[in-house]
């Protein structure tokens, strides 16, 4: 008992009190083992020094301290960047929701100009900035199919979903969707795609656009690193071709230059020459995006490929294109959010999407014509919505595609 | 005499107009040989047996491989490709495909072999390489060694009947070279025609059947491993030999 209270000190608590409880027999025992252990080291209980308590280093007190007040100049400048933030706030709320109208009464809220929000202009004009100038009776149509359109989307996102049946089911949305807009069939009244507007036509541009350009710009990429002469020159010049003139001229072009070479009355119908349009104008810029991701491959990888026997679109398809479109899909949902804004450019054209049935319902209303701010902030935030959708899903793309490299 | 597998008359091949990397090179090699192939870097070792996959092309000359002329025609390349197995200094996993899947890639698409019947195969070459535990990660979550000997076993999957290694321990760190050798070894001990480029002169003692010796595209000097290491004839491989077994 001795020898081993040598080896540990006193205050190896736990393991003396189990030595003491199984070597004792008696109450009597524990006492004597306990003068014992004293005794034969000689040691005394020397409590440790108070010490002050740790600096909390974690948590967010501490971290405001060290970073928004770490010294004199950090103190004044989160100050002064508080106020401010503060100030814009106040003047926000004050302007927004204190001070604003959110009745449709263009009387009151001419009453309030410069001291307050005009959300009344909203209120009473949505339906013209929602669905442009769709009839107004027939609305649901384009309220239905842009729902329908857009779940289908939501759901072609997600990978569970991501079964053979989604093939067809686009097909059957995309078909009733031009059904339900169109009309003329099933006891619907026929609707013309000139009169065609709003969210519905900026969401099927943009959706028709991305989906139809994407595999353009992978064939392109792909075609402009072939080994055959004439196809490589044939995607340089389409992409240097359209990438060399804006977005509004190539509209411009589809929608009054074309029809010019077409026999009377042949030419498409101008939705469809817009879509052509966005469509290869986009899919050069994409197809540039792919490319940058096609050179970050090695070159043993297709070789690898190559020496297992592996034909040239199978090495595409499951070796190169894979991880050619991980690499970038940032540039690619960069694209696709360019596309999805770029399509406000149709009005150009005639063709009134959110932004062009804006001005419609605002510039034809003198009521209401001085609250373009409000309107636009309005539809702002539905950009916003759709555009932040889409940077959120290309972030949990690139986190899923992530998984793979993590060790 | 039995038939060569692999049949190199007059081979000449240019990198651009005036690089002449491979010279004149005439090489049969029997089935079931075990060649190891040696010499100073770009001496044209590892363009030699890119071109019996036809990863290079030549210019001048004929390769019969399998009693298949590499030429222009695709079909025949890639029948040729399906028979020869190759294992790459860096690998060459496909990094973005678990193990699993780096193995059963060539069986599903190339042999058109169904599912279940590529997976089992590929656990089974797994095993040879004694690493099956791993099939279900990723390859950038392996150690070097465990990558080459799933790159062996990818390469095992189609049952080739010749194998290429283009400097298949280079890339290693020293304690990893073992565990790629041993397999190498193990296969050797099999009957399938092998072709390795390599510096490892105790692999090519213990396993070659022949030692080639290149230097500026030619080869130089073939012999038996004894012979070559002992007794090597020409100046080159001399003092290329001095050099390496010197250290």
């Amino acid at each position: 008992m001795t020898s081993r209270s040598d080896d540990h000190d006193d205050h190896d608590a736990p393991r003396g009190h189990a030595d003491r409880s199984a070597d004792a027999e008696a109450p009597g025992d524990r006492v004597a083992s306990t003068a014992n252990l004293v005794g034969a080291t000689g040691a005394r209980f020397k409590p440790i020094e108070p010490q002050p308590a740790p600096v909390k280093t974690e948590g967010m007190v501490p971290w405001i301290r060290a970073n928004l007040f770490g010294g004199w100049i950090s103190a004044l400048v989160t100050i002064a960047i508080a106020l401010l933030l503060l100030r814009g706030a106040y003047w926000a709320i004050d302007w927004g929701l204190l001070n604003a109208v959110f009745r449709p009464d263009a009387d009151v809220c001419q009453a309030a100009r410069g001291t307050g929000a005009c959300w009344g202009v909203v209120a009473e004009k949505y339906r013209l900035i929602v669905f442009g100038r769709y009839p107004f009776d027939q609305q649901w149509r384009p309220l239905v199919a842009t729902v329908v359109l857009v779940a289908l989307l939501v759901v072609s996102c997600v990978r569970r979903f991501w079964k053979v049946w989604l093939a067809p089911l686009w097909a059957v949305v995309v078909v009733g969707f031009f059904v339900l807009m169109l009309g003329g069939v099933l006891g619907l009244a026929p609707v013309p795609t000139d009169q065609w507007g709003g969210l519905p036509l900026t969401v099927m541009l943009a959706t028709f656009g991305i989906v139809l350009a994407y595999p353009l710009a992978i064939v392109v990429a792909l075609g402009r690193r072939s080994s055959l002469p004439a196809i490589r020159s044939l995607c340089v010049i389409y992409i240097e071709l359209v990438r060399g003139v804006p977005l509004i001229s190539v509209l411009f072009m589809a929608s009054f230059m074309f029809p010019l070479f077409m026999p009377a009355g042949k030419s498409p119908d101008v939705l469809i020459r817009v879509l052509v349009g966005i469509t290869l104008f986009s899919g050069a810029y994409l197809a540039e995006v792919v490319r940058g991701g096609l050179q970050a491959i090695p070159k043993g990888q297709i070789e690898a490929a190559q020496s297992l026997g592996l034909a040239y679109w199978q090495t595409q398809r499951k070796i190169v294109l894979p991880q050619a479109l991980a690499m970038v899909v940032p540039g690619i949902m960069n694209s696709f959010i360019a596309i999805f804004k770029d399509t406000s450019l149709v009005t150009i054209v005639s063709l009134y999407e959110l932004t062009g049935a804006l001005g419609l319902a605002l510039n034809s209303d003198a009521d209401w014509r001085p609250f373009k701010v409000e309107g636009y902030l309005f539809i702002a935030a539905i950009y916003f919505v759709f555009c932040l959708s889409m940077s959120r899903y290309s972030l949990w793309i690139e986190h899923q595609l992530g998984r793979s490299k993590t060790r | 005499m039995a038939e060569p597998i692999i049949d190199f008359d007059k081979v000449n091949k240019w990198y651009g107009n005036d690089f002449h990397v491979l010279r004149d090179i005439d090489l049969k090699v029997l089935p079931g040989e075990r060649i190891v192939v040696c010499g100073p870097s770009g001496s044209g070792k590892s363009t030699l047996i890119r071109c019996i996959n036809a990863l290079e092309e030549y210019q001048q000359g004929k390769i019969v491989v399998d009693g298949v002329v590499l030429g222009d025609d695709v079909k025949a390349i890639d029948a040729v490709r399906r028979q020869v197995g190759m294992v790459f200094q860096q690998f060459n996993l496909f990094p973005h495909l678990t193990v699993l899947d780096n193995l059963t890639l060539a069986p599903m698409w190339v042999a058109r072999m169904p599912k279940a019947e590529a997976e089992e195969r590929a656990m089974q070459q797994l095993r040879r390489v004694r690493i099956e535990e791993q099939a279900r990660k990723y390859p950038l979550q392996l150690s070097g060694g465990q990558q080459q000997r799933v790159a062996i076993a990818r390469a095992l999957c189609l049952t080739p009947k010749i194998m290429l290694f283009d400097e298949p321990t280079s890339a290693l760190d020293p304690e990893m070279i073992k565990e790629v050798l041993d397999v190498m070894v193990e296969m050797a001990d099999q009957g399938i025609t092998m072709i390795c480029v390599t510096h490892e002169m105790g692999f090519a003692k213990a396993v070659a059947d022949r030692v080639i010796f290149m230097d500026e595209g030619q080869i130089v000097e073939q012999n038996t491993p004894a012979q070559f290491f002992d007794n090597p004839q020409s100046e080159r491989s001399k003092d290329f030999l001095s050099k390496i077994l010197g250290h």
